[in-house]
């Protein structure tokens, strides 16, 4: 039988913590729809997309209402665009557009999946691809784009780093008008997940079946919420604290991908364990960090809390979910969540900081808005010191800055939604040129050799 | 299928009255019911169960959100499952 308290903490949860499913994110494969040209190919990828997912956005909003449990995204990942249109990829911008459209008409939130996987080489068509996407950003809406540069197994790929960090710039420039926004929507991996529901960086990987339901859940407000309710336990008991609340969450993401596969006719794909916060009050990761013992996020002893937490949440997770996958741990990013912004502000978190965090839990440099005067090569050595932390420690680690045209250190920029507010951060001002310039391959680490 | 109600608000005379009848006229059937007064808030916590039900699950949740509106109660109605699911291995 039900037990009353228990009933009551789930309603309180969504109430007054937040608890809700972050994504709801369809995988479709796109290689059946390779035709003869980029137009047509388009058309059959348009068509593709809305008939599998007609359904997600009605489906999602039942669940959520029989279920009393907000689905906050509705999304859409497609196989890496850059592989079907590698017969015609200086034309890829057709399907892009096309998805863009997909999405419009389907009503979801976004869609992901422009993107390449370049993490040993750069092929001829892969560059050309690469070439498109700051057109393609600045003419769609909701699509998604990125780039796997670097893994633990083939190395990391610095023709693709260098080329990526002017990708990135022309980006900014080509949206220069929404603040660079365009790179919002452009993420650069290293060991990219082909299961991850999270945006920008969701694609559907070519492992993957045709049809996939992946659930990205979230909750930093009830972790947040749980460990304020044990102030003066020690830290093996807060782990246990973060563990089962973790659980808990995880549950009701297991319970609504399963039921949404089900209803969609699709493969029931992944839960993503990933605290994801919003620009909310009491939806951060950075305040389940002060709640922990920190005066601000960026002390000293922000890494250690952090590294704590992700593990926790994992653990929890993994008991709950029959399958997890994607990139399950904290998400840290700095204009989505109001700790981190705050933090910022104050002067009391840096970019170095956060480096240091991407080290001990996924993702990455995520969300931070730097001068618009930050060369293309100094984004690109930003993005290979997160590829080697990526590399060496076998984990996803991945770098979403956004260079805001005409605003330096001292000014803010603002998204709206979602993708909340951020101020500009410093970059250390010395060249890294000469590095970025040589290119090559970063060779892979010595225990990627496990055959 | 079975569903749990909860009606969370101040006390007042008639709400067991109103929420039985608004269910009764939907063909839902009660199969337990607690109540009590937690923190001077009444609080009720039906199991029911809609399977002669004329109404889906979903427009129900929706329904019932509007009847608290008017009579200034918060009503929730979930398939019971999410607590089966979150609170037990």
């Amino acid at each position: 039988m039900l037990k009353r308290n228990e009933i009551l903490e789930t309603i309180e949860m969504v109430e007054k913590e937040h608890l809700d499913i972050r994504t709801i994110t369809m995988g479709i494969s796109l290689l059946p729809y390779i035709r003869a040209t980029a137009k047509e190919t388009a058309q059959a990828v348009y068509d593709a997309v809305c008939k599998k997912a007609e359904n997600i956005v009605k489906v999602a909003e039942d669940l959520s209402k029989e279920y009393g449990i907000p689905i906050v995204n509705k999304r859409v990942s497609v196989t890496p665009v850059s592989l079907i249109c590698a017969p015609f990829p200086e034309q890829a911008g057709l399907i892009g557009k096309q998805l863009d459209r997909a999405a419009e008409t389907l009503g979801i939130d976004f869609l992901g999946g422009y993107s390449a996987l370049v993490h040993k080489s750069t092929a001829d068509y892969e560059k050309k691809f690469l070439l498109t996407i700051p057109e393609v950003l600045a003419t769609t809406q909701k699509l998604c784009s990125s780039v796997n540069v670097g893994s633990s197994k083939s190395g990391i790929n610095m023709d693709a780093v260098k080329l990526m960090g002017e990708v990135v710039k022309m980006t900014a420039e080509a949206t220069k008008d929404k603040d660079g926004f365009g790179c919002a929507k452009l993420v650069v991996f290293c060991n990219a997940v082909e299961d991850n529901p999270f945006m920008a960086g969701a694609f559907h990987g070519v492992g993957e079946s045709d049809t996939v339901i992946n659930c990205g859940v979230s909750g930093p407000g009830v972790v947040q919420h749980a460990i304020e309710a044990v102030p003066d336990s020690d830290l093996a008991d807060l782990a246990e604290t973060i563990k089962r609340t973790a659980f808990k969450i995880t549950r009701a993401g297991q319970l609504i991908a399963k039921e949404a596969s089900n209803r969609l006719n699709a493969k029931f794909g992944i839960v993503d364990l990933s605290l994801a916060p919003t620009p909310a009050r009491g939806d951060s990761v950075a305040q389940i960090l002060e709640a922990m013992g920190l005066e601000s996020v960026g002390t000293h002893g922000t890494t250690a809390c952090l590294a704590m937490l992700n593990d926790a949440v994992k653990k929890g997770g993994v008991m709950a979910s029959s399958r997890v996958g994607g990139l399950s741990g904290a998400f840290i990013p700095v204009s989505e969540d109001i700790g981190m912004i705050e933090a910022a502000e104050r002067g009391d978190i840096c970019l170095d900081k956060l480096e240091a965090m991407t080290a001990v839990c996924s993702v990455g440099l995520d969300m931070i808005a730097i001068p618009g005067k930050t060369s293309a090569s100094t984004i690109s050595a930003i993005i290979a010191d997160e590829a080697a932390i990526g590399m060496i420690n076998n984990k996803t680690t991945a770098v979403r800055v956004i260079p805001v045209p005409g605003k330096d250190v001292g000014q803010e920029v603002n998204f709206g939604g979602l993708l909340g507010r951020a101020p500009i951060m410093p970059v250390h001002d010395k060249s890294s040129d000469k590095f970025i310039s040589r290119g090559g391959l970063i060779p892979a680490p010595i225990h990627s050799n496990k055959n | 299928m079975q569903a749990v109600v909860t009606v969370v608000g101040k006390d007042k005379t008639g709400i067991i009255a109103k929420i039985s009848t608004f269910l009764a006229e939907k063909e839902i059937n009660i199969l337990d019911i607690s109540q009590t007064i937690l923190d001077k808030y009444f609080t009720m916590i039906m199991l029911v169960d809609l399977s002669a039900a004329n109404v889906k699950l979903a427009d129900l949740a929706e329904e019932c959100k509007e009847l608290g509106e008017k009579i200034g109660m918060s009503i929730h109605v979930q398939h019971e499952e999410i607590f089966n699911t979150m609170h037990s291995v």
